[in-house]
């Protein structure tokens, strides 16, 4: 899970790191009182996840507070790589002297974490990255030793921190490691990390990605972060439901069993949409073992409220799940569903029990409902019913 | 022949008195596989019931600790049927106990637990496959997971997926010519065997003739493998890779399975391994085809 930016603060400030909180708003007249009560200039900035928000015109400094009023209200309400600004976060204007960059992640490939940090620093890291790749430090972390004190003053001195904030920098570290483990984030990063007037060291932005498998296990306090409103409608409800979905942007909806068969469903639907006036996958489902009739309901219910989608396909390969369960649960949900199952279904079914559950469909002789054997042949079907 | 696991090999499952745990314990004892105990601290000295391939009657011993069992039975693979929030612990019992072969079944593990067992596991003597796996599979021979035994039986292609349904799938597909081993490395940010380590393990055994390795998008242990395929390996990799059509940002089913800005996505997983030659299908059922020619040209 994605932070936003004041979310990440008040993860920083729990663990120490300097930091200014500022004032969260979600209207324009909030956005005023906040900058009349903050006095003098402020920054106001938009809180959406994503990167490029001061290039798209989301982050503006106030010198007054109508000013500040003013600049909320054009960022509210503003799309920002696809995603609609509901709130500011209006802040103190500190113009940093000298602009850092400092991270920490989950290191995939070598299966270990990594500190990034460069003193070049500044919002274009990548750039810098790329243009003089020696200023960028990476350091590994062994996930069983983590950061102490001594390592902290190891990767200060390796990112060479200036000597005036050299003692800021090492507590930084420390307590930026803090957010990073006791947190379980696969990602902490402060871009700018800024020396401020009176060399004070100052994280002025945040970015945190939370582990989620972490949140569900011991993190029950995360679930705070989530902000309903910015999900998409049916991506809430299917949550509700507890199911592993995902919206995009088709036609033909997907329900499978297995998070690797169903991403290969939507490629094959795609590649099958080619032929059939370039439709797409609607959506990923995984079901997972669910043959039962609920969960096949539930995942149809979040599929065919999806006004966008015209055929939905079901692919399940039975491996623990019995072919038969499963015909049984799409049944069933058929009949939970009633008046509501509108749109065609193709069903896909293989593997064990497979001659049983085909023959519950044929019986059950639906008229929503073609089965086709193969994964291939059943989204073409899919495809082209979808582009009737 | 066969990587890993074979008839010899003597299994003990860590949760085998929970729900997931036992029913897996009666599938894996069905297909054939020496199940000799299990652990659970809270239940030492009992017994559970189950039944063999043949219907016999058996009655597993409970054991309290990993070390146990091991002295106990000569168990030299433990597979974990153990909640996410204790799985760290109880691989790293394992570990301790010197445990070959460890296999962890649990979806949910926290990420920098599996992080913090890898780096606790380097410079030992035990093998992890896992977390978020299905396990591995010696058709006719042995089952350390939850793959359906009943799928495929033996033969010359050895499987590598991170995913637990493509690879029963593809066992499917290629039922006809069976495996020698099936692996599922699993789908998280982290896992303890690698497509490479599998590579190199069918690379080795004499019974593998061709090798299918099935990827899905997020991280890049897809390219790393085709630069291991391009320098090490000499017998036929036929390739998949799934999440074409996944957005940005959005992590599909598997904790592991996402693409960020430009990294892990499939199109540059397939390109890097045609680049070293492997041939990559475009959907599971092509990526069989393709195998299906090279073993009917053996």
């Amino acid at each position: 899970m994605d932070l936003m930016e004041y979310q990440a603060k008040e993860l920083f400030a729990k663990h120490g790191v300097a930091t200014t909180l500022g004032t969260v708003v979600e209207t324009a007249e909030e956005a005023r009182a906040a900058a009349e009560q903050i006095g003098g200039v402020t920054v106001i900035k938009a809180q959406v996840k994503a990167g490029g928000r001061g290039k798209a015109g989301g982050v503006k400094l106030a010198k007054t507070a109508d000013e500040a009023f003013e600049h909320a209200s054009n960022i509210l309400g503003m799309e920002i790589k696809g995603l609609t600004v509901n709130r500011v976060l209006v802040t103190p204007a500190t113009p940093p002297e000298e602009e850092y960059y400092f991270s920490f992640l989950l290191d995939r490939s070598n299966r270990q974490y990594l500190c990034i940090a460069s003193v070049e620093g500044g919002v274009e890291i990548e750039e810098v990255a790329k243009t003089n790749p020696d200023a960028v430090k990476k350091i590994g972390i062994d996930p069983g030793k983590g950061v102490d004190a001594a390592k902290a003053r190891e990767i200060a001195t390796e990112a060479k921190f200036p000597e005036a904030v050299f003692e800021q920098a090492v507590k930084m570290i420390e307590d930026l490691y803090k957010v990073f483990v006791e947190e379980d984030a696969t990602l902490v990063e402060v871009n700018p990390l800024a020396r401020l007037a009176g060399d004070k060291l100052e994280a002025l932005d945040g970015k945190v990605s939370l582990d989620e498998n972490a949140s569900e296990v011991r993190h029950p306090e995360h679930e705070e972060f989530e902000i309903r409103e910015e999900a998409d409608p049916l991506e809430a409800k299917a949550k509700d439901l507890g199911l592993n979905y995902v919206k995009l942007d088709g036609q033909v909806g997907i329900i499978g069993n297995g998070a690797g068969l169903v991403m290969s469903t939507l490629d094959v639907v795609a590649y099958a949409g080619e032929n059939h006036g370039g439709v797409k996958p609607a959506n990923f489902l995984d079901i997972g073992g669910g043959a039962n009739a609920q969960v096949m309901a539930n995942g149809l219910d979040v599929i065919l409220n999806d006004e966008q989608v015209k055929s939905v396909f079901v692919n399940v390969f039975g491996g623990i799940t019995a072919c038969d369960e499963v015909a049984n649960g799409i049944k069933g949900a058929l009949e939970l569903l009633g008046d509501k199952a509108t749109k065609p279904l193709v069903v896909r079914l293989d593997g064990n029990n497979v001659e049983q559950g085909r023959a519950i469909l044929n019986e059950l002789n639906h008229p929503l409902v073609t089965q086709v054997d193969t994964m291939d042949g059943a989204a073409d079907k899919a495809a082209e019913l979808a582009n009737a | 022949m066969s990587i890993y696991l074979n008839k010899d090999s003597k299994i003990i499952v860590q949760g085998i008195t929970g729900g997931m745990g036992a029913k897996h314990t009666a599938l894996m004892l069905d297909s054939g596989a020496q199940i000799v105990g299990g652990v659970n601290a809270r239940k030492a000295g009992t017994t559970v019931s189950h039944k063999d391939a043949s219907g016999a009657d058996v009655e597993l011993p409970v054991f309290g600790t990993v070390s146990e069992a091991i002295k106990e039975t000569g168990a030299n693979v433990s597979v974990l049927f153990v909640p996410p929030a204790f799985t760290k612990d109880a691989a790293i019992e394992a570990i301790d106990a010197e445990m070959p072969l460890i296999v962890v079944i649990t979806e949910g593990v926290p990420v920098q637990d599996t992080a913090e067992v890898w780096s606790y596991l380097q410079g030992k003597s035990t093998r992890m496959i896992g977390p978020n796996c299905p396990g591995i599979i010696t058709p006719g021979e042995s089952l350390a997971g939850i793959t359906p035994h009943t799928i495929a039986g033996k033969g010359p292609v050895g499987l590598v997926s991170k995913s637990g349904t493509l690879t029963y799938q593809m066992m499917y597909e290629l039922r006809d010519f069976g495996f020698s081993t099936a692996i599922g490395i699993g789908g998280d940010p982290i896992v303890g065997t690698t497509h490479i380590d599998a590579l190199q393990a069918f690379e080795e055994d004499p019974e593998t003739k061709v090798i299918v390795m099935i990827g899905e998008i997020g991280g890049d242990a897809e390219e790393r493998a085709a630069d291991y395929i391009k320098a090490n390996i000499t017998k036929p990799v036929v390739g998949y890779v799934a999440g074409f059509t996944a957005p940005e940002g959005k992590t599909m089913g598997h904790a592991g399975a996402i693409v960020s800005g430009s990294a892990g996505t499939a199109q540059a997983k397939k390109d890097a391994l045609e680049a070293v030659g492997v041939k990559v299908g475009k959907t599971p059922s092509e990526t069989a085809a393709l195998a299906r020619e090279i073993l009917q040209s053996l």
